[in-house]
């Protein structure tokens, strides 16, 4: 027996034996024997899981991990796609900050569990937000709008969706993509596969490939479309493209899958950055809508968005969404309240919602002066190459959206981060919120040195 | 606008350059899927209209007029909050300072395990999420294994093992007859199951039944399960509800820690703090070492990135508010034990109802099951007559969430039960 007291795990196996044999009749000497012999019963405490080896950071999160370990006062964060203010302090907006109090000072709201599909009233104002106030799908109940976990939650329950119901499991995504796309359908149990999209030698859309391949997709595959502000590139098509890209993907019968992360945030306008949605809502078609409200509210924590299916019919969208709550259940019972509240908050109020138009508008601005200013300090520094083609940076100016994808390669990238302190994602792509007028100079440098120094 | 008369134009030529499939739907073929069991029920009893009705479903805590109930506790540490914290992205791990202190719950404040940092822990949305992160985990690494569920369990494991495509096995838990724990019967499946086989155990207040198995015989399923080399994974939605006491509350975990399992661990805030649709939970898995704890942490970022990238803030920051403050910790520990003595008062209330109504069945079951559910033994055809004939909604299974029983509404519910009951 032991001492007492805190033994050794030896000693607690043993007692527990001792335990065992002194308490009861019930164990026989065959049980005893079967259980010396059973190899889990030696004295290592092996784990079942000793054989998991360590993950890799993630790609883009990644990013701020080694970010936050780096000493250097100098140090800049262009890696994950959050706003920051000219002082480089993250946003919270004045309307979150109103409809946080509103929820605070109402006692009589609870806490309960939401419906599987979340918050009614926030999924008919999401809806309404990205088709349009008169959408005649909306009109028509067509639409079923499920509150889901920010963009990621959105794009997983609907492709998840898919990979039961839908006939067709492969989904095309734009080349190149958010690095989170092809796990995020991959896990749901859809196969990837891409179609042309950035055009490296204009840095601009490579129309001719991406309709090449979505014309040789077999009919009804699933589409990726970025709504607007491509992530990474910056690269979005023109009104007339999508219409191009409509008619295609009708005439194939493809299923269009919006991912929508930056409505307001791109041109600074919610309906403008809508167009892209609406026009393939207004023929008639069907297709698949993620929103995330993480940038454009600021929300980024509270994982707020909505997975919005626009069906043929009302009875379909019924149907529809009692599938997508059996794929919800199991996977987190229903959503989380907070953030939603927050959205239906400002969305219902005409005040509120004015009020953020405006906040949106000034955060659109302030990136694309940030946009203006770090070409102007790249032409002063005379960088008239890129990645040992020559460039002009107008780029820079031409995406639109957080993002700029400077066409700088992995080895000029490690090289910016080693030698300047910059963090930014391997595919050199940048996130212009977090630049500000004072860090835009060490920038600049940092890419100059790098174009000139690394190929 | 041009924009619109280009539209147009192409509508109209649809049914001509577009082929037939455009006229119907893709979805024409999808089913509707059947109501949740659980949260069904909830849905038809708001759509009743009679004044009487009363709801004993879903398990969520009600006070004695009914009322959902948000903690002092918590509106304490919203206020606190509300206008300080930011909202960026939390690691995909969640946040550290929550997760720390909710450890510290389960393991003990001064758990070693937590010192020697051999603990794998992540933020999770609830329990639910935590059950699926672990399961979607051991379907990656023990793709060939199996979970053993018991039998009744809640509605949704089932669902959560088999979206994650692991194979699902049964072990004996409730008795019937004796409306208590089948305890040969658990522990011969235990030692018939393969070794390395992996069990999921209710911690404490057994949902839906109430039946928990008693310290001694804790130890005898640890030890069994131990010499079957099997992995026991605990689901703990209920800690300080059963007894009202936390650390009592723990004790099934405590046996397994202290006889060397590498258990797995979900934990929720759902109940006891009262953060339902705040989604807060955790899941922990007990390593080796803290190198393992690493690795396996990392892997289970990596599933929580397809899913949902990160776990929601706001609930976190309540439960570190809360937890990180020793006088909002006292709080709500006070608040904790409020609630299970009301249901532990409801209980006896119920049960002595109906032995005065003079039942026929015996009621011991009533207050010998512990937590927020009383399996009441009602068949789904007595359960059809209570909700049809008296507007009392609970779930098919019999089961009562006695958080739903008040004192103004025991006596009409001990009325109903015995009606429904009472020539059986």
């Amino acid at each position: 027996m032991s001492s007492g007291g805190h033994g050794s795990a030896t000693d607690r196996r043993l007692n527990a034996l001792f335990r065992h044999l002194s308490s009861s009749a019930r164990m026989d000497p065959q049980q005893l024997n079967s259980i010396a012999a059973s190899p889990t019963s030696a004295n290592q405490n092996d784990s079942v899981f000793s054989h998991v080896v360590r993950a890799p950071e993630d790609p883009i999160l990644g990013v701020t991990v080694a970010y936050n370990k780096d000493p250097s006062p100098v140090k800049l964060n262009l890696g994950v796609g959050a706003y920051r203010t000219e002082e480089g302090k993250p946003l919270v907006l004045n309307v979150v900050r109103k409809a946080e109090q509103q929820l605070v000072n109402d006692r009589s709201r609870v806490k309960e569990y939401l419906p599987i599909v979340g918050l009614a009233e926030f999924n008919k104002l999401s809806a309404k937000l990205i088709l349009g106030a008169d959408s005649p799908a909306i009109r028509e109940n067509r639409v079923t709008t499920v509150q889901c976990l920010s963009g990621t939650g959105s794009l997983r329950v609907g492709a998840e969706f898919l990979a039961r119901h839908y006939h067709q499991r492969t989904i095309y995504i734009p080349q190149p993509t958010w690095g989170n796309h092809p796990k995020v359908f991959t896990l749901a149990g859809l196969s990837v596969k891409s179609y042309r999209y950035y055009d490296p030698a204009t840095r601009g859309l490579n129309f001719q490939g991406l309709l090449e391949d979505l014309g040789s997709a077999p009919a009804g595959a699933i589409v990726l479309l970025h709504a607007c502000a491509h992530n990474p590139t910056g690269v979005d098509p023109t009104l007339q493209q999508w219409e191009r890209i409509r008619q295609l993907m009708r005439s194939k019968g493809l299923l269009p899958f919006f991912d929508s992360a930056y409505q307001g945030f791109a041109s600074g306008s919610l309906d403008s950055d809508a167009q892209s949605v609406r026009m393939f809502v207004a023929d008639g078609g069907e297709c698949f809508i993620a929103q995330s409200y993480a940038k454009n509210l600021g929300l980024y924590g509270e994982r707020v968005g909505a997975l919005s299916i626009v069906c043929k019919t009302a009875d379909v969208a019924g149907r529809v969404e009692s599938q997508v709550k059996l794929v919800i259940r199991p996977m987190y019972s229903n959503p989380p309240i907070h953030g939603a509240s927050i959205v239906a908050a400002i969305l219902r109020d005409r005040d509120l919602f004015n009020e953020w138009t405006f906040e949106l508008k000034a955060m659109a601005d302030r990136i694309i002066s940030m946009r203006q200013k770090l070409f102007d300090a790249l032409r002063a520094r005379e960088i008239w190459y890129i990645a040992g083609t020559p460039g002009d940076w107008s780029h820079i100016f031409k995406q639109i959206g957080m993002f700029t994808f400077t066409g700088l390669n992995p080895q000029q990238v490690a090289f910016m981060t080693k030698d300047y302190h910059i963090y930014m994602t391997s595919d050199g792509r940048i996130s212009m919120a977090g630049l500000s007028s004072k860090t835009v100079p060490h920038l600049a440098d940092a890419i100059h040195a790098a174009v000139t120094l690394v190929s | 606008m041009a924009m619109r008369s280009l539209i147009s134009e192409r509508v109209s030529c649809r049914s001509s350059v577009l082929g037939a499939r455009w006229m119907s739907s893709w979805w024409r073929n999808v089913e509707p899927a059947p109501k949740d069991p659980i949260l069904g029920v909830t849905e038809a009893f708001l759509a009743d209209p009679s004044p009487d009705k009363v709801n004993v479903g879903v398990g969520a805590y009600r006070d004695d007029n009914g009322k959902p109930v948000v903690l002092e506790c918590v509106r304490e540490a919203e206020r606190r909050i509300a206008g300080t914290a930011n909202m960026e992205y939390l690691p995909m791990g969640g946040s550290v300072k929550m997760v720390e202190e909710t450890l510290k719950l389960a393991y003990g404040d001064n758990s070693e395990f937590i010192k020697d940092k051999r603990i794998a822990a992540v933020q999770s949305l609830s329990g639910t999420g935590a059950c699926r992160l672990f399961a979607d985990f051991q379907k990656r690494f023990h793709p060939d294994s199996q979970i053993y569920i018991p039998v009744p369990t809640w509605s949704n494991h089932h669902n959560i093992w088999r979206d994650a495509h692991v194979t699902q096995r049964t072990f004996h838990y409730y008795h019937p007859g004796t409306k208590g724990l089948d305890f040969a019967a658990l522990m011969d499946d235990i030692k018939n199951a393969p070794n390395g086989s992996f069990f999921l155990l209710h911690a404490c207040a057994h949902n839906p039944t109430g039946v928990d198995p008693s310290e001694e015989q804790w130890k005898e399923i640890s030890y069994q399960i131990k010499a079957k080399g099997h992995f026991p994974f605990f689901d703990m939605a209920y800690q300080g509800f059963a007894s009202g006491d936390p650390e009592r509350d723990a004790k099934a975990i405590r046996i397994f820690l202290k006889d060397g399992h590498l258990l797995g661990l979900a934990q929720s805030y759902a109940k006891n703090m009262g953060l339902y649709g705040q989604r807060v939970g955790c899941l922990s898995v007990l390593c080796e070492d803290e190198k393992q704890a690493v690795a396996v942490k990392s892997q289970l970022q990596q599933l929580a990135r397809p899913m949902y990238s990160n776990p929601p803030v706001h609930g976190a920051l309540i439960v570190s508010t809360i937890l990180g403050d020793a006088e909002l910790k006292k709080l709500w520990l006070k608040e904790v034990q409020g609630m299970a003595d009301r249901i532990i008062g409801m209980r006896t209330a119920l049960r002595e109802n109906l032995e005065e109504l003079g039942s026929p069945l015996s009621w011991k079951h009533i207050t010998n099951q512990i937590g927020m559910f009383c399996y009441s033994g009602l068949t789904p055809e007595q359960v059809d007559r209570l909700t049809n004939e008296y507007h009392i909604y609970m779930t098919r299974n019999g089961r009562i969430s006695m958080a739903g029983v008040t004192t103004g509404n025991v006596g009409f519910l001990a009325n109903a039960v015995h009606e429904v009951t009472k020539s059986t």
